[in-house]
Protein backbone atom coordinates (compact mmCIF):
# COMPACT_ATOMS: atom_id res chain seq x y z
CA UNK A 1 0.00 0.00 0.00
CA UNK A 2 1.18 3.22 -0.76
CA UNK A 3 2.59 5.89 1.69
CA UNK A 4 0.49 4.02 4.58
CA UNK A 5 0.48 5.43 7.60
CA UNK A 6 -1.80 3.11 10.27
CA UNK A 7 0.25 4.20 13.06
CA UNK A 8 0.61 7.64 13.14
CA UNK A 9 -3.28 7.94 11.27
CA UNK A 10 -4.82 5.90 14.49
CA UNK A 11 -2.70 8.24 17.12
CA UNK A 12 -4.10 10.74 15.48
CA UNK A 13 -7.90 9.45 15.29
CA UNK A 14 -7.49 8.65 19.13
CA UNK A 15 -6.21 12.10 19.86
CA UNK A 16 -9.14 13.49 17.86
CA UNK A 17 -11.96 11.23 19.56
CA UNK A 18 -10.59 12.43 23.08
CA UNK A 19 -10.91 16.03 21.82
CA UNK A 20 -14.40 15.42 20.96
CA UNK A 21 -15.58 13.61 24.03
CA UNK A 22 -14.02 16.74 25.81
CA UNK A 23 -16.29 19.01 24.14
CA UNK A 24 -19.31 17.30 24.31
CA UNK A 25 -19.05 16.19 27.86
CA UNK A 26 -18.59 19.95 28.82
CA UNK A 27 -20.42 22.08 26.25
CA UNK A 28 -22.87 19.15 25.58
CA UNK A 29 -22.36 19.76 21.92
CA UNK A 30 -21.17 17.76 18.88
CA UNK A 31 -17.68 18.61 17.41
CA UNK A 32 -19.10 19.02 13.76
CA UNK A 33 -16.21 21.32 12.10
CA UNK A 34 -18.61 22.11 9.32
CA UNK A 35 -21.51 23.46 12.02
CA UNK A 36 -19.23 25.09 14.19
CA UNK A 37 -17.47 27.06 10.76
CA UNK A 38 -21.03 27.59 10.05
CA UNK A 39 -22.35 28.80 12.91
CA UNK A 40 -19.57 30.92 13.81
CA UNK A 41 -20.24 33.20 11.03
CA UNK A 42 -23.96 32.85 10.95
CA UNK A 43 -25.17 32.83 14.08
CA UNK A 44 -25.10 34.56 17.11
CA UNK A 45 -25.19 31.48 19.57
CA UNK A 46 -22.43 30.34 21.25
CA UNK A 47 -20.89 32.44 18.72
CA UNK A 48 -17.23 33.19 20.94
CA UNK A 49 -17.28 29.31 22.04
CA UNK A 50 -16.98 28.35 18.27
CA UNK A 51 -14.54 31.13 17.69
CA UNK A 52 -12.52 30.15 20.13
CA UNK A 53 -12.90 25.69 19.06
CA UNK A 54 -11.85 27.06 15.31
CA UNK A 55 -8.34 29.37 17.30
CA UNK A 56 -7.78 25.91 19.01
CA UNK A 57 -7.70 23.83 15.73
CA UNK A 58 -4.93 26.51 14.53
CA UNK A 59 -3.17 27.11 17.74
CA UNK A 60 -3.05 23.49 18.67
CA UNK A 61 -0.77 22.70 15.53
CA UNK A 62 0.88 25.68 15.35
CA UNK A 63 2.08 24.65 19.25
CA UNK A 64 2.53 21.12 17.55
CA UNK A 65 5.00 22.11 15.00
CA UNK A 66 6.95 24.94 17.59
CA UNK A 67 7.31 21.78 20.17
CA UNK A 68 8.28 19.03 17.83
CA UNK A 69 9.88 20.52 15.25
CA UNK A 70 8.28 18.05 12.90
CA UNK A 71 8.31 18.89 9.12
CA UNK A 72 5.00 20.29 7.29
CA UNK A 73 3.76 18.17 5.01
CA UNK A 74 1.24 19.61 2.42
CA UNK A 75 0.47 18.86 -0.90
CA UNK A 76 -2.35 20.32 -2.53
CA UNK A 77 -3.39 21.17 -5.98
CA UNK A 78 -2.21 24.52 -7.46
CA UNK A 79 -5.23 25.23 -9.64
CA UNK A 80 -6.82 28.45 -7.90
CA UNK A 81 -10.01 27.68 -10.12
CA UNK A 82 -10.06 23.62 -8.34
CA UNK A 83 -9.79 25.25 -4.89
CA UNK A 84 -12.62 27.56 -5.20
CA UNK A 85 -15.24 25.12 -6.71
CA UNK A 86 -14.19 22.75 -4.06
CA UNK A 87 -14.46 25.08 -1.04
CA UNK A 88 -17.54 26.38 -2.44
CA UNK A 89 -18.81 22.73 -3.24
CA UNK A 90 -17.68 21.56 0.82
CA UNK A 91 -19.46 24.69 2.05
CA UNK A 92 -22.80 24.18 0.28
CA UNK A 93 -22.67 20.56 0.59
CA UNK A 94 -21.58 20.01 4.77
CA UNK A 95 -24.98 23.10 5.21
CA UNK A 96 -27.12 20.84 2.68
CA UNK A 97 -26.47 17.70 4.59
CA UNK A 98 -25.94 18.88 7.44
CA UNK A 99 -22.38 17.43 8.33
CA UNK A 100 -19.37 16.78 7.54
CA UNK A 101 -16.45 13.98 7.97
CA UNK A 102 -16.23 14.95 11.86
CA UNK A 103 -20.07 15.61 12.20
CA UNK A 104 -21.65 13.15 10.26
CA UNK A 105 -18.52 10.34 10.41
CA UNK A 106 -16.93 11.04 13.66
CA UNK A 107 -20.11 11.73 16.04
CA UNK A 108 -23.13 10.33 13.65
CA UNK A 109 -20.87 6.95 13.11
CA UNK A 110 -20.01 6.35 16.88
CA UNK A 111 -23.75 7.71 17.74
CA UNK A 112 -25.03 4.58 15.39
CA UNK A 113 -27.21 7.55 13.52
CA UNK A 114 -28.24 6.06 10.51
CA UNK A 115 -28.70 9.55 8.36
CA UNK A 116 -24.97 10.42 9.31
CA UNK A 117 -23.86 6.33 8.18
CA UNK A 118 -25.63 6.80 4.83
CA UNK A 119 -24.07 10.89 4.70
CA UNK A 120 -20.28 9.52 5.01
CA UNK A 121 -21.23 6.46 2.55
CA UNK A 122 -22.21 9.25 0.07
CA UNK A 123 -19.47 11.59 0.48
CA UNK A 124 -16.77 8.71 0.42
CA UNK A 125 -17.94 7.49 -2.55
CA UNK A 126 -18.76 10.72 -4.60
CA UNK A 127 -14.71 11.62 -3.01
CA UNK A 128 -13.59 8.60 -4.49
CA UNK A 129 -15.55 9.02 -7.64
CA UNK A 130 -14.37 12.61 -8.23
CA UNK A 131 -10.55 11.16 -7.96
CA UNK A 132 -11.31 8.45 -10.33
CA UNK A 133 -12.84 10.94 -13.08
CA UNK A 134 -9.77 13.49 -12.54
CA UNK A 135 -7.32 10.99 -12.92
CA UNK A 136 -8.62 9.69 -16.21
CA UNK A 137 -7.77 13.05 -17.13
CA UNK A 138 -4.27 13.07 -15.83
CA UNK A 139 -5.02 14.65 -12.63
CA UNK A 140 -4.03 13.22 -9.35
CA UNK A 141 -1.95 10.31 -10.57
CA UNK B 1 -16.19 31.19 31.06
CA UNK B 2 -15.44 27.51 31.57
CA UNK B 3 -17.09 27.07 28.36
CA UNK B 4 -15.31 29.25 26.19
CA UNK B 5 -11.79 27.92 27.29
CA UNK B 6 -13.26 23.84 26.83
CA UNK B 7 -13.95 24.92 23.62
CA UNK B 8 -10.70 26.55 23.34
CA UNK B 9 -9.38 23.16 24.65
CA UNK B 10 -11.08 20.89 22.80
CA UNK B 11 -10.38 22.69 19.74
CA UNK B 12 -6.40 22.46 20.54
CA UNK B 13 -6.57 18.86 21.12
CA UNK B 14 -8.40 18.34 17.69
CA UNK B 15 -5.89 20.37 15.82
CA UNK B 16 -3.09 18.39 17.03
CA UNK B 17 -4.93 15.07 16.78
CA UNK B 18 -5.45 16.17 13.02
CA UNK B 19 -1.72 17.04 12.78
CA UNK B 20 -0.50 14.21 14.07
CA UNK B 21 -3.01 11.82 12.14
CA UNK B 22 -1.70 13.49 8.67
CA UNK B 23 -4.91 14.48 7.69
CA UNK B 24 -3.91 17.86 7.58
CA UNK B 25 -2.30 16.98 4.24
CA UNK B 26 -4.09 16.79 1.16
CA UNK B 27 -2.37 14.75 -0.38
CA UNK B 28 -3.40 12.16 2.21
CA UNK B 29 -6.78 12.35 1.97
CA UNK B 30 -6.83 12.36 -2.11
CA UNK B 31 -4.43 8.80 -1.46
CA UNK B 32 -7.61 7.64 0.41
CA UNK B 33 -9.94 8.46 -1.94
CA UNK B 34 -8.12 7.25 -4.62
CA UNK B 35 -9.35 3.78 -4.21
CA UNK B 36 -7.99 2.09 -7.77
CA UNK B 37 -4.25 3.62 -7.83
CA UNK B 38 -1.61 3.94 -4.89
CA UNK B 39 -4.62 3.55 -2.13
CA UNK B 40 -3.65 4.94 1.15
CA UNK B 41 -6.06 3.46 3.73
CA UNK B 42 -4.38 5.38 6.73
CA UNK B 43 -7.82 7.81 6.72
CA UNK B 44 -9.95 4.79 7.39
CA UNK B 45 -7.48 4.35 11.05
CA UNK B 46 -8.35 8.23 12.15
CA UNK B 47 -11.70 7.41 11.45
CA UNK B 48 -11.49 4.30 13.41
CA UNK B 49 -9.32 5.50 16.47
CA UNK B 50 -12.00 8.46 17.01
CA UNK B 51 -14.87 6.33 16.87
CA UNK B 52 -12.81 3.61 19.38
CA UNK B 53 -12.75 6.58 21.69
CA UNK B 54 -16.24 8.17 21.07
CA UNK B 55 -18.21 5.67 20.82
CA UNK B 56 -18.35 4.20 23.73
CA UNK B 57 -18.93 7.84 25.65
CA UNK B 58 -21.83 8.81 23.53
CA UNK B 59 -23.31 5.07 24.58
CA UNK B 60 -22.85 6.14 28.56
CA UNK B 61 -23.71 9.55 28.27
CA UNK B 62 -26.59 8.87 25.97
CA UNK B 63 -29.58 9.60 28.50
CA UNK B 64 -27.81 12.58 30.20
CA UNK B 65 -30.12 16.05 29.51
CA UNK B 66 -27.17 18.70 31.14
CA UNK B 67 -23.50 18.74 30.21
CA UNK B 68 -20.85 19.01 32.83
CA UNK B 69 -21.03 22.88 32.68
CA UNK B 70 -25.04 22.41 33.33
CA UNK B 71 -25.53 23.30 29.52
CA UNK B 72 -28.45 21.63 27.37
CA UNK B 73 -27.45 18.81 25.37
CA UNK B 74 -28.32 19.38 22.25
CA UNK B 75 -28.08 16.08 19.76
CA UNK B 76 -29.75 15.96 16.20
CA UNK B 77 -33.16 14.95 16.50
CA UNK B 78 -33.97 13.97 12.90
CA UNK B 79 -33.89 10.68 11.93
CA UNK B 80 -35.30 10.40 8.61
CA UNK B 81 -33.46 10.02 5.42
CA UNK B 82 -34.25 12.69 2.86
CA UNK B 83 -33.07 14.25 -0.46
CA UNK B 84 -31.56 17.22 1.17
CA UNK B 85 -29.12 14.83 3.01
CA UNK B 86 -27.95 12.76 0.04
CA UNK B 87 -27.22 15.48 -2.75
CA UNK B 88 -25.57 17.96 0.06
CA UNK B 89 -23.65 14.75 1.54
CA UNK B 90 -22.74 14.23 -2.56
CA UNK B 91 -21.40 18.03 -3.05
CA UNK B 92 -19.09 17.61 -0.25
CA UNK B 93 -17.98 15.05 -1.49
CA UNK B 94 -16.91 16.08 -4.84
CA UNK B 95 -15.53 18.88 -3.30
CA UNK B 96 -13.52 17.06 -0.51
CA UNK B 97 -12.20 14.70 -3.49
CA UNK B 98 -11.30 17.99 -5.99
CA UNK B 99 -8.82 19.05 -3.42
CA UNK B 100 -8.70 16.54 0.13
CA UNK B 101 -9.81 19.76 2.43
CA UNK B 102 -12.41 19.08 4.42
CA UNK B 103 -13.35 22.03 7.42
CA UNK B 104 -11.13 21.02 9.76
CA UNK B 105 -7.99 20.36 7.94
CA UNK B 106 -8.84 23.40 5.98
CA UNK B 107 -9.09 25.58 9.37
CA UNK B 108 -5.93 23.90 11.14
CA UNK B 109 -4.18 24.18 8.02
CA UNK B 110 -3.94 28.22 8.86
CA UNK B 111 -1.20 27.16 10.85
CA UNK B 112 0.61 25.32 8.40
CA UNK B 113 0.55 29.52 6.49
CA UNK B 114 -0.27 28.02 3.12
CA UNK B 115 -2.55 30.99 2.25
CA UNK B 116 -3.97 28.94 -0.51
CA UNK B 117 -6.58 27.36 1.97
CA UNK B 118 -7.21 31.03 2.98
CA UNK B 119 -9.05 31.18 -0.36
CA UNK B 120 -10.57 27.29 0.31
CA UNK B 121 -11.76 28.98 3.47
CA UNK B 122 -13.59 32.32 1.70
CA UNK B 123 -15.41 30.01 -1.02
CA UNK B 124 -16.27 27.29 1.80
CA UNK B 125 -18.03 30.55 3.59
CA UNK B 126 -19.47 31.61 -0.12
CA UNK B 127 -20.94 28.05 0.32
CA UNK B 128 -22.67 28.06 3.32
CA UNK B 129 -23.95 31.69 2.60
CA UNK B 130 -25.69 30.09 -0.46
CA UNK B 131 -27.28 27.29 1.20
CA UNK B 132 -29.30 30.00 3.09
CA UNK B 133 -30.71 31.27 0.05
CA UNK B 134 -31.43 27.39 -1.26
Amino acid sequence: MYNFTPLSALTGGLIIGCAVVLFFYTTGRLAGISGIFANAFTSKANRSSNLLFLLGLVVGPLGYFYLTKAPINFEITNSYLFIIIAGFLVGLGTRMGGGCTSGHGICGISRISVRSIIATVTFIFTGMLTIFILQQFGIYL
Amino acid sequence: MSEKIFSLLSGIIFGVGLVISGMTNPEKVVGFLSITHNWDASLIFVMGGAIIITAPFFYLLKNKNKSLLDLDINLPQKKDLDIKLLIGSSLFGIGWGLVGLCPGPAVSSIALFEPITLIFLLAMLAGILANKYI
